[in-house]
């Protein structure tokens, strides 16, 4: 049986690089676009400098979703440092898989300085979908 | 004077830790000058009541080895911690969950249901599956349970000193006697090694080229491996980036990859994340379809990147279908 818990808020963690999505962001700020209040946005330089284990510790501390935002390829301000996340997220995405971490709980997406509009859609996006999946709850998966 | 006392168990373990202690040779006899041997279930018979009946705190230190996966290894190892000054994890499985660790990506029930009826070896048509407790003429008998999720030694006792390896070198085991004997501790909490990597002390570094770079995966059974060069550069996952020294680089002087039994150095939280983003930053292409088509050719990430390490590493367990 598959409970729908309505009330359920999931909590998303999303690293935003300083450079194209953070200003993203900051422009749906501005601009006074609505969305969803669920991700909590860490700032970091640059998508590159998301450590996996970044990832991993935010699962274990009660995410229910992950999601990387970087510039888009081609325009990352180091260069090569969205490259290095798309390598990196393939195998992410296989290895959470191996966890029992579906799918939609993590996501990868290119979000320049000019699509306030783009970030609030796939903040949108992400909470709808994880809603439905329903929490994660990693302390729970421990006590089995 | 009297001897410091010493005792040895074992948990969810392999044999090879205590063997281990054997392969100090010579060197075990300067051990047994020295300490009072007064628990080791492998090697004599001395019985847990024995040590229950000990004051607390009176023996100087408990050398465990091995994962908790039974209520009676986590019954045990709360006893010696009672009972002892310093507990020292001995080996990957106590240090981090080992091998026998892998098994949490699985649970118990499978696990039975492996082990008890689908190995084309058994032949179970009753379903007879062990049990806690049964009833037999001559009483009830009982088994001790047997847990879901098998854990490292610091998640069900507080441990002083981590001594790692599969097994721990000779030379590391004799360092972390002395130390404990002449009262030269380091901080608690260590790890009884080197915080450098692997890869800052393997001879074959001197081989690898500047930029790192790599199209295909292989596995170390599907080529003959050059002897004296990376085996990253050769496109063999090697677990030197993500690994500490100290085991004098065992495996490497055989021709065999890194697996990682020593862990990850003080600052990394997760050895296998660790790993997995040193081995990004190596494939060289920037295609995606390419990067799905090689990151295929890995077919257990899990075992691969967390052989040793998966059970104190953040996530410690596979998420099991509700
Ligand atoms: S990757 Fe392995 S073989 Fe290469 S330098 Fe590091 S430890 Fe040595
Ligand atoms: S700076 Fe934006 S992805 Fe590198």
């Amino acid at each position: 049986m598959i409970i729908v818990n309505n009330d359920f808020e999931p909590k998303l963690v999303g690293f935003l690089c300083r450079w194209c999505s953070y200003q993203g962001a900051d422009l749906a700020g501005t601009s006074r676009i609505e969305y969803p209040p669920n991700l909590i946005p860490i700032r970091v330089m640059c998508s590159g400098r998301v450590d996996p284990s970044f990832v991993m510790k935010a699962y274990s501390e009660g995410a229910d979703g992950v999601l990387i935002f970087g510039c888009h390829p081609g325009d990352c301000h180091y260069k090569e440092g969205n490259y290095k996340t798309i390598r990196r997220y393939s195998m992410m995405k296989k290895l959470l898989g191996e966890f029992g971490i579906e799918d939609e709980r993590f996501r990868l997406e290119w979000v320049s300085a000019a699509e306030g509009e783009k970030f609030t859609e796939v903040v949108k996006d992400a909470t709808e979908k994880i809603k439905k999946l329903g929490p994660l709850n990693w302390k729970e998966v421990l006590e089995v | 004077m009297e001897k410091p006392k010493v005792g040895f168990y074992w948990c969810a373990s392999c044999g090879g830790c205590e063997e281990a202690v054997l392969d100090l040779n010579e060197d075990i006899l300067k051990v047994v000058d020295a300490v009072d041997i007064i628990f080791w279930p492998v090697a004599f018979d001395f019985k847990k009541k024995d040590v229950e009946s000990m004051e607390d705190g009176s023996i100087a230190v408990s050398f465990i080895n091995g994962a908790v996966r039974l209520s009676e290894q986590e019954e045990v190892v709360e006893l010696l911690r009672k009972k002892s000054g310093l507990v020292v994890a001995f080996g990957s499985c106590a240090h981090m969950g080992g091998i026998p660790a892998l098994a949490n990506i699985s649970n118990k029930n499978e696990i039975f249901k492996r082990a008890y009826k689908k190995v084309p070896s058994v032949v179970n048509l009753e379903e007879i599956y062990p049990q806690e407790k049964v009833k037999l003429d001559v009483g009830e008998l009982e088994l001790p349970s047997f847990y879901n999720t098998v854990k490292p030694l610091d998640r069900v006792v507080d441990v002083d000193y981590y001594l790692p390896g599969c097994p721990p070198p000779p030379d590391l085991i004799m360092k972390a006697v002395h130390a404990i004997l002449e009262g030269k501790l380091p901080p608690k909490g260590a790890v009884i090694a080197s915080d450098k990597t692997l890869c800052e002390t393997c001879e074959r570094n001197k081989t690898k080229p500047d930029k790192l770079k790599i199209k295909e995966m292989k596995r170390i059974f599907e080529i003959v491996s050059d002897d004296e060069k990376c085996f990253l550069e050769q496109g063999i996952i090697c677990l030197g980036p993500a690994t500490r020294s100290g085991c004098g680089e065992r495996c490497i002087k055989g021709n065999m990859p890194c697996r990682g039994c020593f862990g990850p150095t003080d600052s990394v939280i997760d050895q296998g994340a660790k790993f997995l983003s040193a081995l990004a930053s190596i494939i060289d292409t920037n295609e995606q379809g390419e990067i799905q088509s090689i990151v295929e050719t890995i077919p257990d990430l899990i075992g691969t990147f967390y052989r040793f390490s998966l059970a104190s590493s953040p996530l410690k367990r596979k998420k099991l279908k509700a």
